[in-house]
């Protein structure tokens, strides 16, 4: 697998940490990795930067999860990288709506390293 | 975390949710700290009230979550989490101890079947110092458990509106 950029999205400057250590545990080779502390943060990242993934958490001041994953849709094809949501909203209907509205993947806190190489890997690959 | 140990609300009363809220603590920080919770035999092992972090819950069950603890036992989470030297890890112990009261009242929730999708979970907001009344507009009562992390006392309780 290619070295990858990643963009870890969280409210929590602990969790972005603990998120980017858990990818290198998965094994994923990270070339660089920009961390954003909410929706708003990401998109102006991704409006001068390219990212190959995301990890994105729904619970955050200023813009959470879902609206960002929704403005993401009509960004650029180059800037809609693949999303992963990382994050303690483990509803059905959480679920449903992150999915519906693009995203590729879900995970749930509190995560091991290999839930999370066991859910980012294969959205790597598609 | 989904495990054959979610129960239904309607179900099971909340005498059963004492033992939900130990499950999920015991879980959150077995699997993001790499620590086991133990349970406190000694009741005089009450911690100074230094770290207060909260978060709220509405909809179907609607009242706060909140885990208290000192200022040592805060930062040793948080250098647990990020494995660092506890001195390291002071300028994040607020953001630690949120994230981990916000990861305990999200598995808690979500241990309740029919539960997770009608209740909403704020983010955490932290206080320090001690010098304060939590005065909580709750009328259904609290859940309280006190457990030993690493040698040190905390304490996580659930106060319940009706």
């Amino acid at each position: 697998m290619e070295k990858i950029r990643a963009l870890i999205v969280d409210d929590s400057s602990v969790m972005r940490k603990i998120v980017e250590r858990s990818l290198r545990q998965a094994g994923i080779d990270l070339a660089q990795v920009r961390e954003a502390g909410n929706g708003a943060e990401a998109l102006a990242i991704l409006g001068e930067d390219s990212v190959d993934l995301i990890l994105c958490d729904i619970n955050m001041p200023v813009m959470d999860g879902l609206e960002f994953v929704r403005q993401l849709q009509a960004m650029d094809a180059a800037k809609r990288a693949p999303v992963v949501m990382i994050t303690t909203e483990g509803s059905e209907s959480h679920v449903v709506q992150a999915l519906s509205l693009g995203a590729r993947g879900y995970i749930r806190k509190p995560f091991t390293p290999d839930q999370v190489k066991e859910h980012v890997i294969p959205v790597l690959e598609q | 975390m989904n495990s054959a140990s979610e129960v239904s609300v309607a179900a099971q009363g909340r005498e059963s949710w004492l033992p939900l809220l130990q499950l999920a603590a015991t879980e959150v920080f077995e699997i993001m700290l790499g620590t086991k919770l133990e349970p406190v035999i000694e009741t005089s092992a009450l911690p100074a009230c230094e770290i207060t972090s909260m978060v709220g819950l509405a909809g179907q069950l609607c009242g706060v979550l909140t885990l208290r603890c000192d200022f040592a036992t805060a930062a040793l989470m948080a250098s647990k989490m990020l494995g660092v030297e506890p001195q390291q890890a002071d300028p994040q112990l607020w953001d630690a101890t949120g994230e981990i009261c916000n990861m305990v009242a999200g598995n808690f929730k979500n241990k309740l079947t029919g539960l997770s999708d009608k209740c909403m979970l704020s983010v955490p907001t932290v206080i320090s110092g001690g010098d304060y009344t939590f005065h909580l507009l709750a009328d259904a009562g609290t859940i309280e458990i006190l457990m030993m992390f690493e040698n040190h006392p905390i304490v996580i309780a659930l106060e319940v509106h009706s």
